[in-house]
């Protein structure tokens, strides 16, 4: 369990962390949400034990991260922003390095077949660092951080630079993962929060700002429950913006969507259906929308300002 | 123990890994070759020693270590791998001395392969062998100094060449302290007692009779408090700005 109080890191005379609480149990996917500088990667860093926070607490299964650093280390896997790794080395030095260094004894040898695979990295081995691609690097940084098989998983922007394909790795890797790991990363990415996260907490200007679960972000949302629909020519729909459980609309002019934003959140998709059916509107499309979350991310960041 | 050893084998292969090690062997070799039989004379001398060898070696350290220590740290800051060796599971401490470790070692290896100078004076005449050991044995000892403070200057700048020269002008100042041209200077301005204190923190005077041959527990217990210190002020430094 990780449980931090009142986790403030200030630099000179800016405040990058600013009394942040929260407690992550195991099981927990938490993704960490916001702009940039908000103080996402500060707080993974005080996590991590690479900053020590100005004030406040950082306790972590129990042990706390001031006078036991090294203890709360090994149980963490880490993956810094940017992946960084030493480029002189091959992948294959680089893991068993880590692999040492992790004190994984006679499992090396499985522990790094186990990781080469999970990350498909394979025919990498042998290459220099230095030379790989980023999505490469990204997955070198990937394994050295699960290589120990950690009980907390840290990745700070893990699919940062990657292609759709390898976005998509990542993300089944991490949901693959056993089911009592605590997981945290970053991401700007809202809809990676979505596909894999349990939690979501969005921080800005060092505060926490939303903390629960990626449904209830999207309930936030003035689209949750908007049924968005599309006509295949021009037609009066005066008659469909002025149903009883319909409280506004709005029409996307280079689209030609329409949007009904229900009344008292109620689902509105069954009788705007049926409406559309009685009166024989020529609709092509008709959908019930989730939630935007790239506008409440606006909305709760945008506050924050 | 075990991580400083692990930290020790990855940096030591990194310098192979690198031209780093090789540029530096070859340019330490032939410059200690030219130093000794240009400048130092060995042959004209007509004595069976390397003291003239031996000589040189701290002006050669003052440019040649800081070179090989300016990388140690401010790589790490620069490619961010700082970040991973910092949350590892390792202390501060013990990824300083692996580093120093490792870099130490790529020095002893180039002060070995100078054995050719050894065999020339025992080819040529009938030198004391223990005098030369005790010689290579301070010079080695000396270059751990060197090599702290390089170390220490790396850990404050992602820059290596502020690295560079930072550590350039500290072992300037550790060397020249004991020099003939510092000491007179001040022969009249300052009191004994003050000049011979400024001497006894320089490395040339704790060098000389190491050079000679003459293994002094004082000499020896400077070196190693230098190196101590100045890796102790590195490992200050990484702790309280490793993010920067």
């Amino acid at each position: 369990m990780i449980s931090v109080k009142q986790l403030t890191k200030s630099f000179g005379g800016f405040t990058a962390v600013d009394q942040l609480s929260f407690e992550v149990q195991p099981g927990d996917i938490v993704g960490f949400l916001g702009p940039n500088g908000a103080g996402k990667s500060t707080t993974m860093k005080m996590l991590t034990g690479f900053l020590t926070p100005s004030s406040g607490q950082i306790e972590i299964n129990g042990l706390n991260i001031a006078d036991k650093r090294v203890a709360i280390q090994q149980q963490i896997g880490y993956l810094p922003e940017g992946a960084p790794a030493y480029n002189d080395m091959t992948v294959l030095q680089f893991l068993h390095f880590i692999a040492d260094i992790r004190g994984l004894g006679k499992d090396k040898q499985a522990r790094i077949d186990k990781v080469v695979e999970q990350v498909e990295l394979q025919d990498m081995l042998d290459r220099q660092i230095e030379h790989l691609s980023k999505g490469f690097k990204r997955r070198v940084g990937l394994a050295q951080a699960i290589i120990h098989d950690p009980a907390i998983l840290i990745l700070d922007e893990p699919t940062d630079g990657l292609d759709p394909n390898q976005k998509h790795q990542v993300r089944e890797l991490i949901q693959n993962l056993s089911q009592d790991k605590i997981v945290i990363i970053s991401t700007h990415i809202l809809e990676e929060v979505t596909a894999v996260c349990n939690r979501a907490m969005i921080i800005a200007d060092g505060q926490l700002h939303f903390d629960g679960t990626p449904e209830a972000l999207q309930r936030q949302s003035r689209y949750h429950k908007a049924v968005t629909v599309h006509f295949e020519h021009l037609t009066d729909i005066s008659g469909l913006t002025s149903m009883l459980c319909v409280e506004s609309f709005e029409v996307d002019r280079r689209t030609g969507r329409v949007t009904l934003f229900p009344a008292n959140e109620q689902d509105i998709l069954p009788l705007v259906s049926h409406y559309i059916q009685d009166h024989g509107l020529p609709i092509d499309t008709l959908y019930a929308e989730q939630g935007r979350l790239d506008d409440v991310f606006r909305q709760l960041t945008m506050e924050a300002n | 123990m075990g991580n400083t050893l692990i930290i020790l084998r990855r940096e030591f292969s990194s310098f192979f890994a690198t031209p780093v090690a090789y540029v530096f062997i070859a340019i330490f070799l032939s410059l200690s070759a030219v130093f000794t039989f240009s400048f130092g004379s060995l042959y004209e001398r007509g004595q069976a020693d390397l003291l003239p060898f031996f000589n040189f070696h701290p002006w050669l350290y003052l440019f040649l270590v800081p070179a090989m220590a300016m990388r140690s740290w401010s790589e790490e800051r620069k490619s961010g791998s700082i970040e991973l060796l910092m949350t590892l599971p390792i202390s501060v401490w013990q990824a300083m001395l692996g580093k120093f470790l490792a870099a130490w070692l790529v020095l002893g290896l180039a002060l070995a392969l100078t054995f050719p100078l050894w065999l020339t004076v025992n080819y040529l005449g009938n030198p004391d062998n223990g005098i030369i050991l005790a010689a290579y044995l301070g010079s080695w000892l000396m270059s751990g100094a060197f090599l702290a403070i390089g170390m220490c200057m790396s850990a404050l700048s992602k820059s290596q060449v502020i690295a560079f020269i930072l550590a350039v002008v500290v072992c300037f100042l550790f060397v020249l302290s004991g020099s003939g041209l510092i000491l007179n200077a001040f022969n009249d301005v300052l009191p004994v007692l003050v000049l011979d204190t400024l001497a006894s923190f320089s490395f040339l005077s704790h060098f000389d009779a190491m050079a000679k041959g003459v293994i002094a527990l004082n000499d020896v217990g400077y070196f190693v408090l230098v190196a101590l210190v100045w890796l102790y002020a590195g490992r200050l430094v990484i702790e309280h700005k490793k993010a920067e």
